[in-house]
This record gives structure tokens, C-alpha cells and sequence, in this order.
């Protein structure tokens, strides 16, 4: 099962990217200047996409809308059943990835890659903390 | 999952790294690679499932025909040795006790196949309407059920037994021997295509399933099953078919001999055969982004109708497709119809099924 080492993770199996970071999530600058860094990738991992089997079906919501840590923003259907998606931070979607719409098997194929789902910009950076590293991660799918 | 129950086949399924879940009561393999795969193999090629959890039960004596004539839908004293009916056990309230196939297999000699979840039900409906000399055993344990179904079923099978297929039509079967080892070879099968269901004793499963596999059959789980079924428009029990469930309006009327006298629910299938059906089971297409799954509710104009007993994707088709039950007035082949997907009213229509047939050589 692979997990990234860059990456955190929800204990709903989705994963969360922060963009133009290199390794460590950015820092708040105590309020003043905008943070650069405050865009984040999500996804599902490698053992929910194993977990899920055949995808076949996802509904990733709008650009636009609002989504809140731990909350349900989409679904995800195998070929036997639909699971909710919960998002790993609060933030505005600024972008849903519309390439799984017509092949949701990338989720199957290159669940950390082309199988990512949307682009948020969060709103607290401060929720990452309320999330797993991938030693956590692991240790957490070892007691499934 | 320790408390499960186990087909003898499971350390091979596990040895297979098949995906195992619970099934009504059993850990069952539901996926070996993936479920569309495995569904492919059987339309084009050949597939290999284990349903060694159905339930087997053997009846003998001299009223064994009698009493199974009292029990189930079909005509069972028409059968001769050799030749297998689908049918029902039927309750006396409407409803249906379970979905079943019995197999003539001697003058007085029978065997009932059931459904996995209905086995302890059906042998105490089974035990409390034996009558005269009709004895019953429980050969489920001793005998496994191995399916090899799709278009190379044949061809596969005949590497390791001599029987000759023209003498064993579409649900007829014979005894003969696979692999070398004592068989039950019946021409039966839920996955619409051509196939046989293959039993032998437990301790020689493992060697037959590994022979078929080694002759090019595909190991499937129970989630290829579900999909091949629906695509052929079967009824499984606990969905399209239930206690409370009225056959006829499942559109399986040829499965009840109503001419029969005196069998269990008789009554109450010749009083709905009088007065027409209120609903009946239809097959839809999904004509908006979503897949129908079971239970959703099925609505016209914002008001709910009708239930899905059944849905998915159908690989073969590449529709998003579901059984529902709807009032018959809203039955008619392309009437539109909404799904509701997680509150979302979801446009449908009402096809035709099976959604899948399989081409079939033509009749001479």
C-alpha cells in the first residue's frame, strides 16, 4: 500500500497535498501578509481506491462552494456501492477535477496522481494539525 | 469475521489473495482481481465461482414427488430424471419463501438447491410440510458447488470428463465424473450465459477448482455474480424476491403452474392472477449521471412510486442500470421515471430486459 511521505491524511482514507510546499505544510505569518501557500490537493489513498475496488462513479460538487474539515463533499461509487468523500480541511473549491467525471477509474490507476479530486484554498491552515502524517497513517491502517 | 461460515474452498480463495467479505453469513470471496474483470471473463471467456454456501437438500422416498409438488410453484411431478425447474417456495401470506431450483435425480430421488441466507429457514418450511415417506438430509457440507459459467464453460470442462453436452440441455444435468472424481453436472446457472454447476464431494473441490482454473477459467467473486445476474434480469433473493414479494408481479409466471391442485399459495396466486397486478418489476436505464441502487426510491413528478430492488453499472452495456418496483400503470417500456440519488431526482426509463442476452446458436 502506498502512502506518501508529503502528504496527511484523514481517517476516512483521503489524502491532502498543500501546493508549492516542498515538504512541510506552509506557516502562518501571524495574519498580515497573505499566505502563498494555502492551496490544497485532495484525494483518496491508495488503500481506500484498493478498499473501494472498480470506480466507477464520482460526484465532486462545484467550483465555488464551501467545504468544512471532516464533512461529506462528494461521493464515490465502485461498481457495488457509494461511499461519501469527507474533506481533510475547510476551504472554497477552486477546482474539481472534471477528467474523472468521464474516467473514474484514475482513482483505481493513480490514486495520488491523475486520480486527485479537487483543489481547495483552506481556510485555517492550523487543521492540518488535526490530521495524520503518513508514519500515522500507517500505523493507523495497521489496526484495520 | 472468525464466526463466520467457511465453504471448504476458503483457504484456496485466500491462497488466491481473493478480497473476502461477509455474505449472509459467510466470508465470501467478492472480488479476486476486479469485479469488471471478472465480469468480462464471463461474456467473453470463462469464470469460475465457488457458491459452495448454497444450501443442498436431498429428499428420498416414495412422496418425494408428491411433496415437492405440494411446496413448490413449478411442476415437479412433470420432471424427468435428469432435468432440473426453477420455481418457489411459496408462503400462505403472499409472499415467497425462497427462490429455488430442484433436480430430479432418481425415481424418488431429488435435490433442492436454496439460496445461502434461507438455508435454516427453507429446511424448517421444508421439515414443517414433509409428508408420507419423504425424507430429507442436508447434503450442503459434503458436496461442493463450484459454477463454471461463460461462453468457453464447455470447452473448459470437456478437458476432464467424458459426458457428452447434447444430452444435458439447458437445465437438465447428469452424474458422471470430473477430473476423475464422482460429479453432478447441471446445465444451470445466474449468470446468463451457457455454463454448468458442477458439485463434488468437499475433499476434491479444491482439486477440481484448480484443474479448471489451470485449463484457462477465471476466478470470480460473489460482486461479478451480482453484476452478471442483473444484467441478465435474474431475481435474487432479499432484493427483487422476498417473504412479502408477489412472483407474478416479478414477471415470473411461467414458474408457477397455477393449473397444479393444492399447492402452498395456490390460493393466493389464482385470487392475484383474478384481479390483475397493482405494480410489477421493471428494468430501467439511467438517462442522467448517477447509478440507482437498491432501495432508492423510484418517483413521478416528485412523488415516490416505486422502490429499486437492484442497481449498478452493467459492464457489458456501459448503462447505469436497476430492477424497480412500480405501479403498473407506470410500467410501459420508455415511460420516464425519476430515481432519487441522494435527494436528487434522477431521470430514468423503463427498458426491456434481460439487459444482457447472450447470442445463442440458432435452432436447426
Amino acid at each position: 500500500m502506498t502512502i506518501p511521505v508529503e502528504l496527511r491524511y484523514t481517517r476516512d482514507h483521503e489524502w491532502v497535498k498543500m501546493e508549492n510546499a516542498d515538504s512541510e505544510p506552509a506557516q502562518v505569518d501571524k495574519g498580515e501578509t497573505p499566505v502563498p501557500n494555502d492551496v490544497a490537493r485532495i484525494g483518496i489513498t491508495d488503500y481506500a481506491q484498493h478498499a473501494l475496488g472498480d470506480v466507477v462513479y464520482v460526484d465532486l460538487g462545484a467550483k465555488g462552494k464551501h467545504v468544512e474539515q471532516f464533512k461529506v463533499f462528494g461521493v464515490v461509487e465502485s461498481v457495488k456501492a457509494a461511499s461519501d468523500l469527507f474533506s481533510p480541511v475547510s476551504g472554497q473549491v477552486i477546482e474539481v477535477n472534471q477528467k474523472l467525471i468521464d474516467q473514474p477509474e484514475l482513482v483505481n490507476s493513480n490514486p495520488y496522481g491523475e486520480g486527485w479530486m479537487m483543489r481547495v484554498r483552506i481556510d485555517n491552515i492550523r487543521e492540518l494539525e488535526n490530521l495524520m502524517d503518513a508514519g500515522e497513517y500507517d500505523a493507523f491502517l495497521q489496526t484495520l | 469475521m472468525s464466526n463466520l461460515r467457511k465453504t471448504v474452498l476458503h483457504g484456496t480463495h485466500v491462497g488466491l489473495g481473493a478480497k473476502l467479505v461477509e455474505f449472509s453469513g459467510w466470508e465470501m470471496p467478492v472480488q479476486y482481481s476486479s469485479i469488471i474483470n471478472e465480469h468480462k471473463s464471463v461474456r467473453e471467456r470463462a469464470g469460475l465461482f465457488d457458491v459452495s454456501h448454497m444450501g443442498r437438500y436431498a429428499v428420498r422416498g416414495t412422496d418425494a414427488t408428491n411433496f415437492l409438488q405440494h411446496v413448490h410453484t413449478n411442476d415437479i411431478g412433470a420432471l424427468k430424471i435428469g432435468q432440473a425447474h426453477y420455481g418457489f417456495l411459496c408462503n400462505t401470506q403472499g409472499g415467497v419463501v425462497d427462490d429455488v431450483i430442484v433436480y430430479r435425480r432418481g425415481d424418488d430421488f431429488y435435490w433442492v438447491v436454496v439460496n445461502a441466507g434461507n438455508r435454516e429457514k427453507d429446511w424448517r418450511w421444508l421439515a414443517s410440510h414433509q409428508q408420507g415417506d419423504a425424507q430429507m438430509r442436508d447434503d450442503s457440507q459434503e458436496w461442493a458447488l463450484i459454477a463454471l459459467q461463460g461462453p468457453h464453460a464447455l470447452d473448459i470442462l470437456s478437458n476432464f470428463t467424458e459426458l457428452d453436452f447434447d444430452t444435458i440441455p439447458y437445465y437438465h444435468a447428469a452424474d458422471t465424473q470430473v477430473a476423475g472424481h464422482d460429479a453432478f453436472v447441471a446445465r444451470t446457472g445466474y449468470t446468463g450465459e451457457d455454463g454448468v454447476e458442477i458439485s463434488v464431494r468437499s475433499e476434491e473441490a479444491e482439486d477440481v477448482w484448480m484443474k479448471l482454473m489451470g485449463a484457462g477459467a477465471v476466478p470470480c467473486g460473489l460482486g461479478a455474480r451480482d453484476t452478471l445476474r442483473l444484467e441478465a434480469g435474474m431475481a435474487l433473493y432479499g432484493h427483487e424476491l422476498t417473504d412479502e414479494t408477489n412472483p407474478l408481479e416479478a414477471n415470473l409466471k411461467r414458474f408457477i403452474k397455477i393449473e397444479k391442485p393444492n399447492f402452498i399459495g395456490r390460493d393466493w396466486l389464482e385470487r392475484s392472477l383474478q384481479e390483475g397486478m397493482k405494480r410489477k418489476l421493471v428494468g430501467l436505464q439511467m438517462m442522467e449521471r448517477g447509478i440507482a441502487r437498491a432501495d432508492y426510491p423510484v418517483q413521478t413528478d416528485g412523488i415516490t412510486i416505486g422502490k429499486v430492488t437492484s442497481g449498478g453499472p452493467s459492464v457489458t452495456t456501459g448503462r447505469n442500470i436497476a430492477l424497480a418496483y412500480v405501479p403498473i400503470e407506470h410500467s410501459k417500456v420508455d415511460t420516464e421515471l425519476d430515481v432519487l440519488i441522494r435527494d436528487k431526482p434522477t431521470k430514468a426509463k423503463v427498458i426491456k430486459t434481460p439487459f444482457y442476452s447472450r447470442k445463442r446458436a440458432k435452432a436447426q
